[in-house]
């Protein structure tokens, strides 16, 4: 339990302090965050995908979002936010687990990114404005999701695209990514909760509330073959995405 | 000095080409060689040669150095084998559509290239001569410090200093290897017929005998460059021939095909040898060219398995960079381990099973020899198999090898 994970209202304080016992290891591809190393690549790849379709960028530019603000929200130490750096973007990234916003900010420094890491919940943004709204595999441990999408939605500029990603509550996800994926060890015990994985149309339910339409959903597959795979079957992980 | 994103040990002819192919798609990458490349350009012409095939030179003409290289390249329109100076071979000869297998150059004219291009190169950052005294790797990063003091930090290292690599020595890959007994004795030599554009890959129970042919000379010289592989226990005496000597010897194992055989480089010699390192990645590393596998050198695959290399792992860091990846994040280093590692082992294992075969005295040997040869001239598949090797196009072919950019 961590006392100042506690004052953010969209936080729940146990999950924070889950996350932030694991922070150390967030940036060692072997480690405890090897799946979301692995999980990476297909990751940005939509997201590649989605901006340049969007905001028509072409295939070959190496710093796609120069000039553009991204924020994303439960950060952890970065994974996701030093990438979006890296291709150009003024990154903020928050996260209520303050020892991975203490990982990221040592670990960007190093690689020499400038990131705005900050220790809170999407509360703390309020009022601000970005061009690229993100947030993986977060939803699922939030207190009130639709509460959750409201404050996104609201940090969202115009023209601004909102990309989210989390499980879907199927037996194939409990299957996947409780009993296997847990029970062997290949995602620390205790990560998630099935009972509170969203479906695709819950989701939706809770982003059109907030007043954006949603443009995309795509699904996230995985084999021991291919790997993580973007795919169009939704029932064990998927994105989605979302403008005004 | 900036952040590179990758950093090169060793400006070869692999290395080098690896910064530009880097350098054009818009990566930040320092080559660092301890010789100096203007004393390296400035000797004369070695004698060594090598053959690029179809699919590398393609990528050298992508990249921006094949514009360096025009009227250099002597296109190999056929390569004949056989079994000593038997009358029967095994041609190799492209459609007429189809293009030379690979064309022949002098390394000179390669470095020359490699090192005009890479001079003009935005991005490209060359430190030469420098040496590197120390190496740092971690997760965070990688650190050389040179002899002078000066330190280069980056994302990603590569190990291209050749065979030799003190960069896989230092990261304790292991590598499988070889000798194969024989050295291979390397010249050029000028010849009173034309070649035809044809190389000769003539095998003795010696040792094979490749002749590859060069363009002509300004004073309009027929050339071609010999790989004459002899047993190591008759080396020293090969050697120690007097250049006189040497040509005649040359002469009777051409059989007179190209008539009257003159010197006109220095000859030069290496044992043969073979090896594959057990894996070509570690933290923050990579290995290219031949500090991830040597091969014999009788198909002239040597450095294009090295541009195979540079094709693939450029693909992977472009299209990892263009993802906001770190270049030396672990999966990208896991996707160009996969690519490149069983396609390496097969050319590797079968220019080995080629050696070995050819290498095996005797009649009943020789027979079989020449059975096999009918039969893969008669049999079209597998001959299209050996083509496509030559040409380097087997295996999933990165887009640098299809000439195009990433």
């Amino acid at each position: 339990m961590n006392a100042s994970a506690q004052q953010h209202g969209s936080v729940v304080a146990e999950e924070a302090a889950h996350f932030g016992k694991l922070a150390a290891e967030w940036w060692d591809p072997k480690g405890s965050s090897a799946m979301l190393h692995k999980l990476n690549p297909p990751r940005l790849r939509h997201i590649r995908a989605t901006i340049e379709a969007q905001w028509g960028i072409a295939p070959e530019e190496l710093r796609p979002l120069t000039g553009r603000r991204a924020a994303d929200v439960g950060c952890g130490a970065g994974l996701l936010a030093e990438p979006l750096a890296r291709m150009g973007a003024a990154v903020t990234g928050i996260d209520a687990a303050p020892e991975n916003v203490a990982v990221a900010r040592h670990h960007a420094e190093k690689q020499g990114l400038a990131i705005d890491y900050r220790a809170g919940g999407v509360e703390a943004l309020a009022g601000e404005s970005f061009d690229l709204v993100t947030s993986m595999e977060v939803i699922e441990h939030v207190a009130d999701p639709a509460a959750f999408v409201a404050r996104l939605a609201a940090l969202l500029a115009p023209n601004g695209i909102m990309i989210l990603s989390t499980p879907n509550r199927t037996p194939l996800s409990k299957l996947a990514m409780i009993t296997v994926a847990e029970g062997l060890g290949m995602v620390p015990k205790g990560t998630h909760d099935w009972r509170k994985f969203v479906t695709p149309e819950e989701l939706t339910g809770h982003v059109e509330a907030a007043g954006l339409r949603v443009i995309d959903r795509k699904g996230l597959g995985f084999s021991p073959a291919a790997g993580f795979h973007l795919s169009d079957n939704l029932t064990l992980d998927y994105f989605l995405t979302a403008i005004r | 000095m900036e952040r590179q994103d990758v950093i090169i040990l060793g400006g070869g002819l692999v290395g080098l080409t690896l910064g530009i192919a880097l350098a054009r798609h818009g990566i930040r990458a320092a080559v660092i060689d301890p010789a100096d490349p203007d004393k390296v350009l400035a000797s004369g012409f070695d004698g060594r040669a090598s053959a690029v095939a179809s699919a590398p030179w393609r990528m050298l003409d992508a990249i921006g150095v094949g514009a360096h290289l025009q009227g250099r390249g002597c296109p190999i329109d056929a390569i004949r084998v056989q079994d000593g100076l038997s009358p029967e071979s095994l041609i190799f000869e492209p459609s007429a559509d189809d293009g030379a297998l690979g064309h022949m150059f002098e390394n000179r004219d390669l470095r020359i290239a490699l090192d005009t291009t890479a001079r003009a190169a935005d991005g490209l950052t060359l430190l030469r001569p420098a040496r590197p005294v120390d190496v740092h790797r971690d997760l965070d990063g990688v650190r050389v410090t040179l002899a002078d003091g000066r330190e280069v930090e980056g994302s990603l290292l590569i190990g291209a200093e050749g065979r030799q690599s003190p960069t896989r020595e230092a990261a304790g890959i292991t590598c499988a290897r070889w000798s194969y007994d024989h050295v291979a004795m390397i010249a050029s030599i000028a010849h009173e017929k034309p070649h035809g554009n044809v190389a000769y890959e003539i095998f003795y129970t010696t040792g094979p005998f490749a002749i590859l042919p060069l363009v002509d000379d300004a004073e309009g010289r027929h050339r071609s460059a010999l790989v004459w592989t002899v047993d190591k226990k008759h080396a020293p005496a090969m050697l120690g021939l007097p250049d006189r000597a040497y040509q005649a010897e040359a002469e009777k194992r051409m059989g007179g095909m190209l008539g009257k055989v003159s010197l006109i480089s220095p000859r030069s010699s290496y044992p043969l040898g073979f090896h594959h390192a057990a894996r070509i990645t570690d933290t923050r590393l990579a290995l290219v060219g031949d500090a991830a596998h040597g091969i014999h050198p009788i198909a002239g695959q040597g450095v294009n398995l090295g541009y195979r290399d540079v094709a693939a792992l450029t693909e992977v860091l472009v299209e990892g960079m263009r993802l906001g990846l770190d270049p030396g994040d672990a999966q990208l280093l896991a996707r160009y381990q996969r690519w490149r590692s069983l396609d390496s082992f097969m050319v590797a294992a079968s220019t080995d099973g080629l050696t070995r075969l050819f290498g095996i005295p005797g009649r009943t040997a020789r027979t079989v020899r020449r059975i096999g040869l009918g039969a893969v001239q008669r049999l079209g598949p597998l001959k299209g198999r050996f083509m496509a090797e030559a040409r380097g196009e087997t295996g999933k072919l990165p887009r640098l090898l299809q000439g195009m950019a990433i």
